[in-house]
């Protein structure tokens, strides 16, 4: 399993490394998977209203309902068809991308389950949603599909009579599937919405809406390809005339032609089975447990900008239960923390300047408290052999860590968005180094959802705690890459280490004074 | 330069989308019969006999039941299963049993099969049991059709019109 992650994640990495070169790091197609599919959605959404206004749901007159659509108003209904389908078909791709992604970035375990878990009924439904429609232009194709489907449910033992034969011939079609069909594809898209919302439920600030640019570009896409290869139906069905070739949208029928290899009920089986072992892939290793963030009373004000800064919805702000003069205080949900530790970064408690008392920060993660990351600092400044001196405060998540040498000292926390901007205050008005890198995951790509937009809104002092002015920007590196963009990062840091090297050079470390 | 590289990269992106998502939605196409091939379809739902036939009631037994559930006759509930076969020029193509549906086997017992055979003329024979007399055949019919490719045969059972019904 960890061998066929990396191995997708290499692959998403170089795909992600050409993209960025051409759309942007924001901009991103990859990076904007899940985004792009509630577009697509939506897209889906707003042509099938239209194309509802002309369609007969009749059987008898569905076919030249849909003819009307597309020749005699080719030019709105027509092209709303073709998105129609074509937005769903993108929907698909953004779909199973999504999900090897995700899967690669191993955003899927421990406490991340409930997304991904969400994320499978929601395949079934895209797919139900999907093969409906086709059934009801009422073409040859859909008449393919209602003989496959049928017999293909008649597979399962709950059917009393075989439901095929509503497909029979043309004396025995009735308008009752037909009716039912209407129904799944205009109710099933309503549910399929409310399984988008619940996949999202545990993701503060989720992503529905991809950049503009990705939006308008991909819409000119689709659009294009709709007045070029307009959506066209495949001749009348006539039940008395074999389908014998029909022109498949593999996004969807793709198990249809499996039906002629596969016993219909060993298809249930495995999609069923399949389903089951993909709801339980978070938990395939189990991952192992995480330490969840604690708040100290003494030193939480209830400001809530923890609250504000989860990505993950894990901290509630509830009235306060000491006797401190404050409304509020910080409540950690550990059912929701996934330990990144941006709710410390976000603390404005969270200082080494501290000298009267202890460094204790509001909220704190056990395992990387503010007074060890403080000691950390000063001990790895303390142990340059060489200059342009650097601190480098990196993520878990990048490849970076054996870049440590003699002038470059690497400390790695869960999330980027866990250093407090104070600590680069600290480590260059203390001259414990001549320069601090920053080097997180990609723009809109952090693995703990918002520490990247966190951590370079506060370094550009647009969110709190902000990084003071008198910090000079010019010793210090910010870097946003992928996992798997070592040589990148690599590059950025001897280029940054290159332009410190043109500085004039700091005075040795002070050794701090102990209170 | 660069700029218009880039943009150039993303006009070429967003082409190859739309190509994929335009292939892949049309083609390759799917041969789901082979053009010189007939599909003949058989498809009946029948409620066979019961295993043991219904005993009917003497008025003394009808009396000693309550009165909301008198009646004339007492059934065994479950039914046997329906045999059926079916020959093609002489050859057997289905040879199988269907058993009755429901919890309690009362219900109709349902075929649907489905096979192509080469167009052209066929004697095609068609027997079912619908009773435990093992020794016969309840219902059988032989008829030669010539089968036109592309088309479907479909053969149904009805037996208020005398049995099977090839169409």
């Amino acid at each position: 399993m960890a061998l066929l992650k990396r191995l997708i994640r290499v692959l998403f990495g170089r795909a992600e490394a050409v993209f960025d070169w051409s759309f942007g790091q924001s901009n991103n197609p990859l990076v904007n998977l899940g985004p792009l599919g509630w577009y697509f959605f939506w897209i889906v959404a707003a042509s099938g209203i239209y194309l509802y206004l002309f369609f007969d749901t009749g059987v008898t007159d569905a076919y030249a309902s849909v003819e009307y659509i597309t020749h005699d108003q080719w030019w709105a209904a027509g092209v709303m068809r073709s998105l129609h389908r074509y937005a769903s078909d993108a929907l698909v791709i953004v779909v199973f991308l999504h999900i090897l992604r995700e899967f690669s970035l191993d955003r899927l375990r421990g406490k991340r389950f409930f997304a991904w878990i969400t994320g499978v009924p929601l395949l079934w439904f895209v797919y139900i949603c999907g093969i409906t429609g086709y059934w009801l232009v009422w073409d040859q194709l859909a008449q393919y599909i209602a003989i496959a489907t049928t017999e293909w449910l008649d597979t399962l033992p709950i059917f009393g009579e075989p439901i095929a034969n509503n497909f029979l011939n043309s004396t025995t079609l009735t308008g009752r599937f037909f009716t039912l069909m209407v129904f799944i594809h205009i109710f099933g898209p309503l549910f399929m919405l409310f399984l988008m919302w619940l996949h999202v439920q545990r993701h503060a600030r989720a992503r529905v809406n991809p950049p503009r640019s990705l939006a308008i570009g991909t819409a000119v896409a689709l659009l294009a390809l709709s007045l070029v290869y307009p959506a066209m139906s495949q001749g009348p069905a006539d039940l008395d005339v074999v389908p014998a070739t029909v022109n498949l949208d593999w996004y969807y029928l793709v198990v249809y032609p499996l039906l002629d290899v596969i016993p219909g009920g060993q298809l249930w089986l495995v999609l069923v089975v399949g389903s089951i072992v993909l709801s339980l892939m978070p938990w395939i290793p189990p991952a192992k447990p995480v330490p969840t963030a604690v708040v100290s009373l003494d030193n939480c004000n209830g400001c809530g900008r923890c609250f504000d800064d989860c990505p993950f919805s894990a901290i509630a702000m509830e009235p306060r239960s000491d006797d401190r003069p404050y409304a509020t205080e910080a409540v950690v949900n550990a059912d929701n923390c996934m330990s990144c530790g941006i709710c410390v970064g976000s603390c404005p408690t969270s200082t080494p300047f501290r000298r009267a008392t202890e460094v204790i920060a509001g909220i704190e993660m056990p395992d990387l408290t503010i007074a060890s990351l403080q000691a950390r600092t000063l001990e790895d400044s303390a142990a340059f052999a060489s200059g342009p001196r650097v601190l480098v405060y990196t993520c878990s998540n990048s490849d970076i860590h054996d870049l440590h040498s003699g002038n470059v000292k690497i400390i790695e926390l869960p999330c980027v968005a866990m250093l407090p901007p104070a600590f680069i205050d600290f480590a260059l008005s203390r001259n414990l180094a001549e320069g601090v890198m920053v080097a997180g995951c990609a723009e809109g790509d952090c693995y703990y959802r918002l520490g990247d937009r966190w951590m370079r809104e506060r370094l550009a002092g647009e969110r709190d705690p902000y990084l003071r002015r008198r910090v000079d920007r010019a010793r210090l590196a910010v870097n946003w890459l992928p996992t798997k963009a070592k040589k990148r990062r690599s590059k950025a840091l001897e280029e940054f280490v290159a332009s410190l090297a043109e500085l004039p050079p700091g005075e040795p470390a002070r050794r701090r004074r102990r209170g | 330069m660069v700029k218009l590289l880039r943009i150039l990269s993303q006009v070429i992106a967003y082409g190859a989308f739309a190509f994929i998502v335009g292939y892949l939605s049309f083609w390759p196409r799917y041969h789901y019969s082979a053009p010189e091939f007939a599909t003949v379809k058989l498809s009946l739902s029948h409620a066979t006999e019961r295993i043991v036939p219904c005993v009917q009631l003497t008025p003394e037994e009808i009396a000693r039941l309550a009165p909301n559930m008198r009646r004339a006759q007492t059934c065994e509930r479950r039914r046997v299963p329906l045999a059926l076969q079916l020959d093609v020029n002489g050859e057997p193509v289905l040879d199988l049993q269907a058993s009755p549906s429901g919890l309690w086997e009362d219900g109709p017992a349902s075929v649907y099969e489905r096979f192509d055979l080469p167009a052209g003329a066929h004697t095609i024979t068609v027997r079912m049991r619908d009773s435990a007399r093992e020794e016969i055949w309840d219902y059988t019919l032989t008829e030669d059709v010539v089968l036109e490719a592309g088309r479907y045969l479909t053969i149904g059972f009805k037996p208020e019109n005398g049995g099977f019904e090839f169409r």
